[in-house]
């Protein structure tokens, strides 16, 4: 089939997916994307957001919390840092990975006196902009 | 000539020292399947890093400022040696084969003049090394409460390593952990991590030409130090299974020694219970006799 292709999600504990997909939807560092069959060959990295992907009868959405992601014209592999499929992603695990930001957030706030790297502050927000939009509360989110 | 009394306690211990043995092994057994499990699934992941790294800084280690975590600080004075080792014993010759092979390494570059540091995950490989190159220990990392070991205890491991060295306080970093190859057989390994090591990739023109986003020394930059958490990350579950693995052989030695010391103990026993009843059975007719 020339409109699918491979697509694997792998975590460094286990490979999370491995399916035919025909349309893969990433949240690239510089902005989301979608990436279908024959796409130009890119590595890019990725912040905290959701990746879907769709193909004949497959409609998968899993969280990321970071990672890259290799695409060819034929397959697209995603490294990710942390993953879940979305349905498994609970409060608890949302309120976990925020916090664990968070404290390296204020680590950075603490160290350098002209406030945390942007990047670190943006990577925050994205996750709490994921979390907001599969539905769960980011508690205590006072940017 | 120990009494029936004490042979028969013996061969009591014996047995009861064989069934530890048995239960260990088995055990063993069990574990060693789930961290080879584990090992496999991280498999694909560190396969990938290590085909996308090898692209990149393939690329990049020509160019002037390349990372110093891939070119290093351009001096290799300090080196730092990760000696990963059990929290347990009872594991047959598992800790002393890495604790051997780091000993002679840093022996090797102490009498080239170089300085060794060490950071001990693990107590085993602590406990023996402290001995002679104590005085060369900068840290250690307790494993005794990870009861599987995750990607996050590998990352907090890394990071630790990571930070050390942006201190500057060592130019070369080696890994050493017993590599799995089967339950007999675990192999010593040193992996020098920093400056990365690249594996020559198969440059037959199947590193097509890649787009970066951000840039390419942007994600080298991200790479790197996720590339060193992920070969600690494998090391960690090399050293696992090995450690299971070698438990087990090790175990199984010992419950069939103790099988063979039951059986001569309990050939024994019977030899000195028929003495004694041919003693008193003489005894007795030649009572008769002489009466």
């Amino acid at each position: 089939m020339a409109d699918s292709m491979k697509f694997d999600l792998v975590s460094p504990e286990r490979s999370l997916a491995s399916v035919a997909a025909t349309e893969v939807r990433l949240p690239g560092a510089e902005g989301d994307m979608t990436v279908m069959a024959g796409h130009a060959p890119v590595i890019t990295t990725l912040r905290p957001g959701i990746v879907r992907i769709m193909g004949d009868g497959t409609d998968l959405e899993f969280t990321v919390t970071g990672g890259f992601a290799e695409i060819t014209g034929e397959s697209c592999t995603v490294l990710a840092e942390r993953s879940l499929p979305v349905q498994d992603m609970t409060q608890e695990h949302f309120d976990q990975m925020v916090a664990e930001l968070r404290a390296r957030h204020d680590e950075a706030m603490n160290q350098d006196l002209h406030g945390p790297a942007p990047e670190l502050v943006k990577v925050l927000a994205d996750m709490v902009a994921m979390g907001t939009h599969i539905g769960l509360d980011p508690t205590q989110a006072n940017l | 000539m120990p009494s029936l009394k004490d042979l028969k306690n013996r061969i009591g211990s014996v047995k009861s020292t064989r069934k530890i043995t048995k239960a260990m092994q088995m055990v063993a057994a069990a574990k060693l399947r789930r961290a080879q499990e584990a090992a496999e699934a991280a498999r694909p992941y560190a396969d990938r890093m290590a085909s996308v790294m090898a692209g990149l800084a393939g690329a990049a280690s020509g160019s002037a400022n390349a990372p110093r975590l891939l070119a290093g600080t351009g001096s290799d004075q300090v080196h730092l040696l990760v000696v990963m080792t059990s929290e347990r014993g009872l594991a047959g010759a598992f800790n002393s084969s890495i604790v051997r092979l780091a000993r002679q390494h840093a022996t090797d570059l102490l009498a080239k003049g170089k300085t060794v540091k060490i950071l001990t995950v693990g107590k085993k490989g602590r406990e023996q090394l402290r001995r002679d190159l104590g005085q060369l220990f900068i840290g250690h990392v307790d494993m005794a409460d990870v009861k599987r070991v995750g990607y996050d205890n590998a990352q907090s491991i890394a990071q630790g390593i990571l930070s050390r060295f942006e201190a500057g306080e060592f130019d070369v970093a080696t890994l050493f952990y017993n590599r799995f190859v089967s339950v007999i057989s675990q192999i010593p390994t040193a992996r020098q991590v920093i400056p990365a090591q690249i594996e020559a990739a198969g440059e037959t023109g199947a590193s097509a030409v890649y787009d970066y986003e951000p840039s390419e020394e942007g994600i080298l930059a991200e790479l790197l130090p996720r590339s060193i958490a992920t070969q600690v990350f494998a090391a960690l579950l090399e050293n696992a299974a090995s450690e299971q693995g070698a438990r087990m052989s090790a175990m199984d030695n010992a419950t069939r020694n103790a099988g063979d010391m039951i059986d001569r103990l309990t050939i024994e026993y019977n030899r000195s219970r028929q003495a004694a009843i041919t003693k008193e059975l003489i005894e007795i007719i030649s009572g008769a006799e002489a009466l």
